[in-house]
């Protein structure tokens, strides 16, 4: 039996250990022939100083300017910053953006954690069961947000749904209060595999040995998950927030396909703000002020995560 | 210890139908795919067609519609770009992380980190200085300028999964290739390249995802260009339609088919990979 089980967690294991593995120390013997040169690296290192840094700079100058995208601009200081701050709709999708990325990050990783602790091991249909799971990740979130459209429609499922538990219908995707809900949902749907995965992978370094060895000292379920397996799976943790909250600062592609922002407002997020402002206005330098926002919140919380949920035990050791 | 109990098996019964629900959204695009309008509106959207029709598919792909041009150049230009942006990726990623990698200069470490950071970095702020860029040297509309962007966007993935399977992977049989004489290109194509399969493998498929399923660049650079892609074509056709669903069905099916049966054929490799690039 234990041959036959050798499949995907243990395969994930190995390759995490591997992976966790001291690099190795300068060789010893040496030959005349030097295997790698660090100037390998050029080609790849003048692309990503282009397309990533040179870019990334450039948009960071931009912001202080009032540059439409042709001809002359002026340097305007601070100037689009406070217009920013100072315009409702703007301050607005600021906090749309806020509330999708936490709404995202709470539900998806207490979704794919239970989903990552049911299929750990035990159940005879683990392996199947992780595989549909997963199988929405890997779906366009454009496709994936128009079959959640027809869902959220008037005459749709959801409305079949609750029309026979006696509630009234309503209209999801037109509702200023209902329709950001209706996008975190399907950006919770379509994320929970990815996040299940991430947590199989932490737990499978977790021995089941300690699992026993605290059931036998008369732990139950919950305490031994609390006590013995959440501190092991930290980095799993650390890595599954960080990731959902700035995919979810992001958001972009299922508020476009859903409700483009609307109903008045209601959806709006950074990264369509940017893009309209940017492309459909023509108003690159304030666009580009409004990426920094975006790109500023994302440093912040992304780094902030990782301090919050960084491994103590390790530290200590 | 942990046997198969009847605990057990309740919670495998509620895993189950928990997948069962998660999923329904698939079953619902699938059975509606094949109703005409009317069936789709008038009856439950999980009950499978009366009539199954694939008249959605034929209105949608047959040569004399008009959408078909637009999904199969949306198909080819997508398969084009993707193909692009992995060969590149694989080819630039693994030579620069293998140099990186084997050489103890401190300009490698240097230009490591380089990679490093660039991985933190926001891509959103870079997108429009990058379109201007783009746009004045002629890489706006066609299918190597998204392979270039693509690439150098993602690069520092590509270098770091490669460079972490480098540091791992032992140089007993590149100094055994070096004994008999090979010199280290020899070394890296004929030594290195066949063993790096496995990280190959997990840079093709995260990346290749990322790019097959990217919408916010490709709408940028090549929306009402000849060269848009499937999640491009998709968005406008969508857009052109009001609430035909049987339509929308069809194309969301067609668009989903090339990955999910990708997926169905590797989906063991798209889960470690998914695991193993994770784990930095």
């Amino acid at each position: 039996m234990v041959t036959q089980m050798v499949t995907e967690t243990e395969v994930i294991t190995t390759a995490r250990s591997v992976g966790r593995g001291r690099p190795r120390g300068p060789r010893t013997k040496s030959y005349h022939v030097r295997l790698g040169s660090w100037w390998w690296a050029l080609p790849a290192l003048v692309l990503v100083l282009i397309v990533i840094y040179a870019s990334t700079v450039a948009g960071g100058f931009f912001a202080f300017t009032n540059w439409t995208g042709v001809g002359d601009f002026d340097f305007v200081g601070l100037q689009n910053f406070v217009k920013i701050f100072q315009t409702p709709e703007l301050v607005g999708s600021l906090w749309n953006t806020l509330f999708l990325a936490f709404g995202f990050l709470i539900f998806t990783n207490i979704l794919g954690l239970l989903f990552a602790l049911a299929l750990n091991r035990g159940l005879k249909s683990r392996y199947v069961l992780r595989t549909l799971v997963f199988m929405p990740v890997v779906v366009s979130p454009i496709a994936v947000s128009y079959i959640w459209k027809f869902i959220f429609d008037y005459n749709g499922p959801l409305n079949q749904f609750v029309g026979a538990l006696g509630i009234p219908r309503q209209n999801w995707l037109a509702s200023p209060t209902l329709a950001i809900w209706c996008v975190l949902v399907v950006l919770v749907w379509q994320n929970i595999g990815f996040i299940m995965v991430t947590y199989l992978a932490g737990l499978a370094t977790v021995p089941v040995e300690m699992e026993e060895a605290a059931a036998i000292d008369g732990a139950g379920a919950f305490r031994r998950f609390r006590y013995v397996v959440l501190p092991m799976i930290q980095p799993s943790v650390a890595i599954a927030t960080t990731l959902t909250l700035i995919q979810g600062l992001r958001v972009f592609d299922q508020v476009v396909a859903l409700t483009n922002g609307g109903p008045a407002g209601a959806t709006q997020t950074l990264a369509l703000e940017v893009y309209n402002t940017a492309f459909t206005y023509q108003q690159f330098g304030f666009g580009a002020a409004l990426a920094l926002v975006l790109s500023l919140l994302i440093l912040i919380f992304s780094v902030g995560q990782q301090y919050a949920t960084r491994d103590r035990s390790q530290k200590e050791a | 210890m942990f046997r198969y109990t009847k605990k057990t098996l309740t919670v495998e019964i509620i895993t189950i139908l928990a997948t069962a629900i998660l999923l329904l959204p698939f079953w619902i695009l699938l059975m509606g795919s094949f109703k005409t309008l009317p069936q789709i509106l008038n009856t439950a959207a999980v009950a499978p067609p009366t009539q199954p029709t694939i008249d959605n598919f034929v209105q949608l792909l047959s040569p004399s519609s008009s959408s078909s041009g637009n999904i199969w150049a949306g198909l080819l230009a997508s398969v084009v770009i993707t193909v692009g942006s992995i060969l590149l990726l694989v080819v630039l990623g693994s030579v620069a992380a293998y140099g990186i990698a084997r050489s103890t200069s401190r300009w490698s470490r240097r230009s490591f980190y380089l990679f490093l950071v660039a991985i933190i970095l926001p891509t959103q702020l870079g997108t429009l200085p990058l379109y201007i860029g783009a746009r004045s040297v002629g890489l706006v509309g066609n299918p190597w300028g998204m392979v270039i962007i693509y690439t150098g966007m993602l690069l520092p993935l590509s270098v770091f999964l490669y460079a972490n399977f480098f540091r791992n992977l032992g140089v007993e049989y590149e100094e055994a290739a070096v004994i008999d004489g090979a010199n280290r290109y020899q070394v890296f194509w004929r030594i290195v390249f066949p063993l790096m399969s496995p990280a190959t493998g997990t840079v093709s498929i995260l990346a290749g995802l990322i790019v097959w399923n990217d919408f916010f660049t490709a709408l940028i650079f090549l929306n009402g260009t000849p060269w848009q892609t499937l999640p491009v074509v998709m968005y406008s056709y969508v857009g052109s339609l009001v609430s035909q669903w049987n339509l929308i069905f069809a194309i969301v099916i067609v668009s989903m088919i090339p990955i999910l049966a990708f997926y169905a054929f590797a989906q063991r490799k798209f889960i470690q990979g998914y695991a193993g690039g994770l784990k930095g």
